[in-house]
C-alpha cells in the first residue's frame, strides 16, 4: 500500500523525509517510523474526505489510511467543543469539561464592563506617575526588557456565584474562575524603576477599554506579589485578557487586574472609582459596608458528578476544585451524605498557593438518594462556610464574594441536580 | 589561594550574580513623561475634589442632556432600564440594608442600590460619567455636562436642590447618605467567617 500511495504524482519522497528529519535532528538517528509518522500526514492531505468517517458513518480504521501532515497551528479533536457560556458582561469557563489545573487560554473566563478594545502593541503605551521620583513612558518592548517572572494563580470574578436554580451546571454556578501561568514584570521593578516614594500607599490602574476601567490598589498589600503581565500559558495575553498588557494581583477579585492597562498613579490615597464604591463592596447584616475586600476566600466545587450528569450504581470518583485568595488549600473534605459524615479527599500535587488545586474522592454509590458536598480550608485555617453562615455576617442583600459549600443532589434514577436546597438556608 | 581567599571569592561571586538577578537601582528603560503628556491621561477624581475640572453645572441643565444622552437606558427618571437604576432616594438617610433598612422595609419589596442610597462619594459620578458615559460615546461629554448631568442625579436622589450650582469647589463638598457606612475590610483569614 505504501510504496502505491508514494508513487502518485505529488506524493513525497520517503527518503526526502528520513533525510530531512536526520538533518534537523542534532542527535540519535531517526526511526522509520518517524518518518512515516511525518509522512502519514502528507497522505492525508492528498486523500478525499471520508478519512475520519467511513461510508456508513461509523469513524474509519485509522491504521489503514495516513492522517494529516504537521499543520501551522494546532486546532482541538473535532469531537471536542469545550465553551465558554457567555452573557452581555462575561463568559464563564466549563469548569465540568477541563481535567487540569490551567484553563485553555480560549477558555479563560471573560468580564469586562465596555468590550474587547484591539490595542496597537507598537503603538502601546504604560504611563507611571503620580508620587515617584521619574514619572515614565513605557513601550511593551521596554516592559519585556525587564527582568522577568512567571507565576500560576488563579483570577476569580468576585461576582462568581450563580446558584440560584437546580438546573446550573459547575459553570453556570461558578465559571468566573479560571487559572493560568502568567509572565511579565513585577511590579516592584517598575516601581523601582520610577523611584515610587515611599509616602505612597496607594496607586490607581487604569485600562484603556472603553469604561476605561479603573481601581485603587492598596501599595504595600499589592507589591509583593503583583505583576503587569504580558504573556498567558506562555503566549502573549489573549485580548479579551488584557493584551498587551494587564495588572495581575493574585488572589485578589478579578476586577482589580485591570486590564489594557495604560495607566498607574501612585497616591496617598484611595481614589473611590465607582467598582470600588458601588459595586464591588459587601453590605453587611449590621448595616455598615466593606470596602476593598480584595482577597477571595477559600471555595472549592465538586466538578464530577455535577448536572446534568447521571450516575451509575457503584464506583464514581468525585472531582473538583479548589482555591484560595490567602495561600495554598491545606484540605478539601467531601461528604457523600448530605453533611452529615466529612472525608478529607486527595489533592493532586503540587499545591501552589492561590492556585486551583485539583482535588478527587473514591466513592461507592449504594444507589440511594443523597447529596455530595465538598468544602475546602486553607493555609490559614479558613473553612469555607455554609452559605447560612455567610448571610449571619453579611445579611440578605450582599451580592459578591459569595464562596458557599455547594453540592450536587443525586436521586434514586442517578440523576444529579444542582443542591438548591442548602442555599436558601 | 589559601582557605580564607577561597572564602572571599566565592561570595564575591555570589553577590555578583544575586545583583545581576535583581537590580536595585534604575535599569533605564522606558522614557520620561512630561508634564504635557500626564496631563492628557490623568482624568481621575478623587473625593477631596483633586482632578475636577473648571466648570460646573444644574440639575436643570442636566435634564435636557439626561434626556438625550441617558434615559434610553436608565429611564426617564433614572428608575433603570437596560442599564443601572440611579435614582432611590429610599430609605430616606439610610442605606437598602441593614437592620434600619430590614425595620423601615417590613413586609414592602426590597428597593434598589442606587446612588441616593448607597454611593459614599459624590465625586464618584463625575469621574465615572467623564471616563465611561453615556455607552454608546464615551468621553465625548464636556466638563459643563458631566458638572450638569452629576447635578441632575443628584437632585434627582435628593440630596441637592434642583438650583444647587455643581462645580470644582461644590462637588467635594456634597455630602452621601451612606458615606458613613462603609468600613475597611476586616477579613484576615482563620477560622472566623466574616
Amino acid at each position: 500500500m505504501l510504496d502505491g500511495l508514494l508513487s502518485g504524482p505529488g506524493m513525497l519522497d520517503l527518503r526526502y523525509i528520513e533525510r530531512m528529519t536526520t538533518k534537523n535532528r542534532p542527535t540519535g538517528g531517526v526511526t522509520r517510523r518517524t518518518a512515516l509518522t511525518t509522512l502519514s500526514a502528507a497522505v492525508a492531505v492528498t486523500l478525499t474526505p471520508g478519512l475520519v468517517s467511513g461510508q456508513d458513518g461509523a469513524l474509519a480504521d485509522t491504521t489503514k489510511r495516513w492522517g494529516r501532515l504537521p499543520n501551522a497551528l494546532g486546532t482541538r479533536s473535532p469531537a471536542e467543543n469545550p465553551r465558554r457560556t457567555p452573557s452581555p458582561t462575561s463568559s464563564r469557563t466549563p469548569l465540568q469539561d477541563l481535567h487540569g489545573t490551567i484553563t485553555p487560554s480560549d477558555l479563560h473566563y471573560e468580564r469586562h464592563h465596555a468590550g474587547v478594545p484591539v490595542v496597537d502593541p507598537i503603538a502601546y503605551r504604560l504611563m507611571v506617575h503620580g508620587m515617584v521620583d521619574r514619572p515614565i513612558t513605557f513601550t511593551l518592548q521596554d516592559l519585556k526588557r525587564f527582568p522577568a517572572a512567571t507565576r500560576t494563580c488563579f483570577l476569580e470574578c468576585s461576582g462568581n456565584f450563580g446558584g440560584q436554580r437546580e438546573d446550573v451546571t459547575p459553570q453556570d454556578l461558578c465559571g468566573l474562575t479560571s487559572q493560568s501561568e502568567w509572565t511579565g514584570v513585577l511590579l516592584s521593578t517598575v516601581f523601582s524603576e520610577v523611584g515610587a516614594q515611599p509616602r505612597a500607599t496607594w496607586f490607581l490602574a487604569e485600562g484603556q477599554d472603553a469604561a476605561v476601567m479603573t481601581r485603587s490598589i492598596p501599595l504595600k498589600d499589592a507589591v509583593g506579589e503583583a505583576m503587569l503581565a504580558y504573556a498567558q500559558n506562555g503566549e502573549a495575553l489573549r485580548p479579551e485578557q488584557g493584551y498587551p498588557v494587564r495588572l495581575l494581583l493574585p488572589g485578589w477579585e478579578g476586577n482589580a487586574s485591570v486590564k489594557w492597562l495604560r495607566r498607574i498613579e501612585v497616591g496617598d490615597q484611595p481614589f473611590m472609582t465607582r467598582e470600588e464604591t458601588s459595586k464591588y463592596t459587601d453590605p453587611l447584616v449590621d448595616g455598615t459596608a466593606r470596602e476593598f475586600s480584595l482577597v477571595m476566600d477559600a471555595r472549592s466545587v465538586i466538578t464530577s458528578p455535577s448536572y446534568p450528569e447521571t450516575i451509575e450504581k457503584g464506583f464514581v470518583e468525585l472531582r473538583g476544585v479548589a482555591w484560595s485568595g490567602r495561600g495554598a488549600i491545606r484540605r478539601v473534605d467531601v461528604s457523600t451524605d448530605g453533611g452529615r459524615a466529612w472525608k478529607p479527599a486527595t489533592l493532586q500535587q503540587p499545591v501552589l498557593p492561590k492556585a486551583h488545586t485539583r482535588f478527587r474522592y473514591a466513592w461507592e454509590w449504594d444507589g440511594r438518594p443523597t447529596e455530595i458536598l465538598s468544602r475546602a480550608v486553607d493555609e490559614t485555617g479558613y473553612t469555607q462556610p455554609e452559605m447560612s453562615a455567610l448571610q449571619r455576617v453579611r445579611g440578605r442583600r450582599t451580592r459578591y464574594h459569595l464562596n458557599p459549600v455547594t453540592g450536587w443532589t443525586i436521586a434514586a434514577d442517578g440523576r444529579v441536580r444542582f443542591g438548591l436546597q442548602r442555599m436558601r438556608a | 589561594m589559601n582557605r580564607l581567599m577561597i572564602v572571599v571569592a566565592a561570595v564575591f561571586t555570589i553577590s555578583l550574580a544575586a545583583a545581576a538577578q535583581s537590580p536595585s537601582g534604575p535599569l533605564r528603560i522606558g522614557t520620561p513623561a512630561t508634564p504635557g503628556q500626564i496631563a492628557a491621561l490623568d482624568i481621575d477624581v478623587r473625593p477631596d475634589g483633586t482632578g475636577l475640572p473648571p466648570g460646573g453645572g444644574t440639575a436643570r441643565e442636566g435634564a435636557a442632556i439626561y434626556a438625550q444622552k441617558c434615559a434610553a437606558c436608565h429611564g426617564a427618571n433614572g428608575e433603570g432600564g437596560t442599564a443601572d437604576v440611579l435614582v432611590g432616594a429610599e430609605p430616606k438617610n439610610s442605606a437598602p440594608f441593614g437592620p434600619e433598612y430590614e425595620r423601615w422595609r417590613g413586609a414592602r419589596p426590597d428597593v434598589p442600590f442606587t446612588i441616593g442610597n448607597y454611593w459614599p462619594y459624590a465625586t464618584t459620578a463625575f469621574d465615572y460619567v467623564r471616563r465611561a458615559m453615556p455607552a454608546g460615546a464615551p468621553g465625548s461629554l464636556t466638563a459643563d455636562e458631566t458638572y450638569a448631568l452629576v447635578a441632575w442625579l443628584l437632585a434627582k436622589n435628593e440630596i441637592i436642590a434642583e438650583s444647587d450650582v455643581i462645580s470644582r469647589e461644590t462637588l467635594p463638598r456634597v455630602r452621601m447618605p451612606a458615606r458613613a457606612r462603609f468600613v475597611p475590610d476586616s477579613r484576615r483569614g482563620g477560622a472566623e467567617v466574616k
